[in-house]
């Protein structure tokens, strides 16, 4: 190897042809590097150890997808870091931002009237439609299946409109606000709303028939990747994997937030703790979430509109601003929020955003700027379920365990 | 093989021999334009967040295919690279290692606010902007921006390959008359080697 | 199914902070406890933290949520908490209570790891080792998990490693 000529990634040999470096292994296994340009377009390698065709060891490598949030969390201000956080899991926008608007309100001591608190868990609830449906249309492309992908991606798109007719963006809704929402339902909204969920409630029936009950799909996914209750527990797996594996855990449940005590809806648990099992869960959820959305709907439809932002800092809001929500119902932000100060004091705040619990950890030290802000999301916590649920598989149900567990790299890595 | 070498391939040597082949003697620059424009099939290489409308830009509702392109698995049968967002540093060296082993000629779309110049993320110590490590024909702004958008972005890459005779120019001199190869001034992988 | 019962999240977390409490002062260990918005934080000394967290998994605290260090280059030290909850234990499930120790800001800072008693701490103490330059002693494979060698040099979460943010008008030149 000549070191002097090295070229871009590699070395040139005496032969004139590139080289790239290669690690010495044991002599029985052999070392495959899955990603980062791999048929799942999940954006993390996997470097897995074979004795033939059977996983010994798996090595996930992630941060390919590592943005620097919590450091950006640092200097841009209170208001800023919303649009920021969002860039996670951006087809999920409300969801992950919510527990960081949580946190900030408990620092704020401000609460967000009751109309304000609907309309946050209507849009979350829409987002967590959206990702279970991108979910399981990555899933179709992990196991081969493009009906699967061309059915939930159009499917998706239904409930991408009712959030954008909500929000007015297709994807980075910033949403919520510290003590407040953005926007009030527009008149037609009910009834689109209604729509999409007779359309999606006919249409899980069809999924049933040719994704979760079709012969060829079972048998990948019956009894591989399985997680018993005390490995997950072990590992701190949450949200949908969780539940996949008999642990009745919701943040919906455990720590109450928004609108959710007041509607009425079941946390779905299974037991076989496998990928078929956790395919399961996503689609019961989907139900309990069109539930949710339908009596969401209701509620704001039969109630009278009120200012949808804490009242404390309504009182402050200009004139115009007051004009505006009365009349378009839309929330602006106030000018001094640019450089808005937080009471001193440390906040957890948590959500159970569609992936499962994501907890920001926010630090004011009284300034305009966070002093700190920790972020774990669901899926940096699901990462470590690859170093300790492949090895022991076939390396052909790679795709199944991978995409059974959901997992969304801009999101893990942050 | 040596030990401690794994050999990438030479894709030009491969491709200055087929072109000899094919161009030897008929004129086929029109067919070689048309015939890439029309099959312009991007990589499975995802880059950042704005994949989800990637993905949607392949969804029944705008359905990319109609244009011919289709979203296909590994580097080697495919002839279009979609930046999608960021480009971390950790990312830059897959971006380059599968645009090196893409064959020509071969087209890139930056796509996002992140992908022009930072968006976002502009003083973030872990992103590269793309344009430092790959030849960029199409940059498409927006945070994300829409399929619609993607899939337009499509289409005036296949007139411009088309008008510009961008494909047969590279298939006869070996590289496009248009615009300037990239080489990257830092060493992307170098980290891959290096531990602490 | 679980239906949504009426559960009043802090008396569920009063109820954590005192099953944590008598563990820990079971075992003999001085602690003191700093109250934050929807959680507690134990304090405990250096010497202290391997037997704690033994404690408090015996006390049915079965995986750490989060890990999480905050910079204090005033104070010159970490201060480093282990955010720990409960799947298990129904009583204390969800509960968010810290088992905190603070290291000081040296050379080479380090702690004991707990990856041996908390297997879902692995990852995320890998994680605080390349951004802080945290070193946990007897950690399983202490390698930077999401930054490549180079970044991870910079210790990028420490306070002095400092991202600037542009002004509006940066650039604008002045009138005149």
């Amino acid at each position: 190897m000549v070191e002097d000529v090295r070229i871009y990634g590699g070395w040139k040999d005496e032969l004139g042809l590139k080289v790239v470096p290669s690690k010495k292994i044991g002599k029985d296994l052999y070392e495959v590097f899955i990603g980062p340009q791999h048929p799942g377009s999940g954006h993390m390698r996997i470097t897995v150890r074979l004795d033939g065709d059977i996983i010994v060891e798996a090595d996930p490598d992630i941060g390919y997808v590592h943005r620097t949030m919590e450091k950006l969390g640092e200097i841009r201000g209170w208001i800023k870091p919303i649009p920021l956080f969002e860039r996670m899991a951006i087809h999920d926008a409300c969801n992950i931002t919510m527990p960081y608007v949580l946190a900030v309100e408990k620092l704020m001591g401000v609460e967000p009237p009751l109309r304000a608190k609907y309309l946050r868990s209507l849009l979350c609830e829409i987002n967590r439609i959206g990702a279970h449906l991108y979910g399981f249309a990555i899933f179709g492309v992990f196991l081969g299946h493009s009906t699967m992908y061309m059915w939930a991606m159009g499917d998706r798109e239904v409930f991408i409109e009712l959030a954008e007719a909500l929000t007015g963006a297709r994807l980075t809704h910033s949403y919520p606000l510290p003590g407040g929402a953005r926007r009030d339902i527009p008149a037609d909204f009910p009834d689109m709303a209604r729509r999409a969920v007779n359309y999606m409630r006919k249409r899980l029936k069809e999924y049933e028939k040719i994704f979760l009950n079709n012969p060829v799909i079972r048998s990948r996914l019956e009894g591989v990747g399985v997680i018993s209750k005390g490995l997950a527990a072990e590992l701190g797996i949450v949200g949908p994997n969780a539940r996949a594996s008999g642990i009745g855990y919701d943040v919906r449940i455990v720590e109450p937030y928004d609108a959710y005590p007041e509607l009425d809806f079941e946390v779905p648990v299974f037991r076989e703790g496998d990928a078929l099992a956790r395919t399961m869960v996503r689609v019961e959820e989907i139900k309990q979430s069109l539930r949710i959305i339908e009596q969401a709907v209701e509620w704001l439809e039969k109630n009278p509109r009120e200012p949808i932002v804490d009242k404390y800092l309504y009182g402050k809001y200009p004139p115009l601003h007051k004009k505006i929500m009365e009349s378009e119902g839309r929330a602006k932000l106030l000018p001094i929020s640019a450089a808005m100060k937080v009471p001193k004091g440390r906040a957890i705040g948590r959500a159970e955003t569609g992936r499962g619990e994501t907890i920001y950890y926010v630090e004011s030290d009284g300034g305009v700027n966070p002093y700190r802000v920790r972020i774990v999301t669901a899926s940096a916590r699901n990462a470590i379920a690859f170093k300790y649920v492949l090895p022991g598989h076939k390396i052909m149900d790679l795709p199944a365990i991978y995409g059974s567990l959901d997992y969304f790299p801009p999101e893990s890595d942050r | 093989m040596q030990e401690g070498k794994a050999y990438v391939g030479n894709l030009d040597v491969t491709a200055k021999r087929a072109r000899d082949i094919l161009l030897g003697k008929v004129p086929l620059d029109k067919v070689v334009d048309w015939a890439t424009s029309f099959s312009l099939w991007p990589v499975h290489l995802t880059t950042s967040c704005c994949s989800t409308e990637f993905a949607a830009t392949f969804s029944p509702r705008v359905d990319g295919e109609q244009f011919g392109a289709l979203p296909w698995v590994g580097p080697r049968q495919t002839n279009l690279i979609i930046i999608e967002g960021t480009v971390t540093k950790k990312m830059a060296c897959a971006v380059r290692l599968t645009w090196e082993q893409m064959p020509a000629p071969k087209f890139a779309i930056a796509m996002g606010a992140c992908a022009l110049d930072g968006g976002l993320f502009y003083n973030s110590y872990n992103i590269v902007k793309p344009w430092q490590v790959i030849p960029i024909d199409i940059y498409l702004p927006g945070c994300p921006p829409r399929p619609e958008t993607l899939a337009r972005a499509i289409v005036t890459l296949q007139r411009k390959i088309r008008s510009k005779k961008v494909a047969s120019t590279w298939v006869r001199e070996g590289w496009r008359g248009d615009i300037e190869p990239v080489i990257p001034k830092e060493d992307l992988c170098g980290w891959a080697a290096k531990s602490i | 199914m679980l239906q949504a019962p009426s559960r009043d999240y802090s008396s569920v977390l009063g109820l954590a902070l005192e099953k944590a409490k008598n563990a820990l002062s079971s075992k003999g260990i001085v602690f003191s406890v700093e109250e934050g918005k929807g959680f507690y934080d134990i304090i405990v000394e250096r010497e202290y933290l391997v037997a704690g967290a033994t404690a408090l998994k015996e006390a049915g605290f079965d995986h750490v949520v989060s890990l999480t260090v905050t910079d204090y280059p005033k104070e010159k030290k970490f201060r480093l908490v282990y955010h720990l909850t409960s799947y298990l234990d129904y009583e204390i499930a969800g509960a968010i209570i810290g088992l905190g120790v603070e290291v000081p800001r040296s050379d080479r800072p380090s702690v004991p790891s707990l990856t041996q008693v908390w297997r879902s701490a692995e990852f995320q103490e890998r994680e605080v080792y390349e951004f802080f330059g945290i070193e946990f002693e007897g950690h399983p494979d202490l390698r930077p998990l999401l930054l490549t060698p180079p970044v991870a040099e910079l210790r990028p979460l420490r306070k002095d490693f400092v991202v600037r943010e542009e002004n509006i008008y940066e650039g604008v030149p002045k009138s005149g």
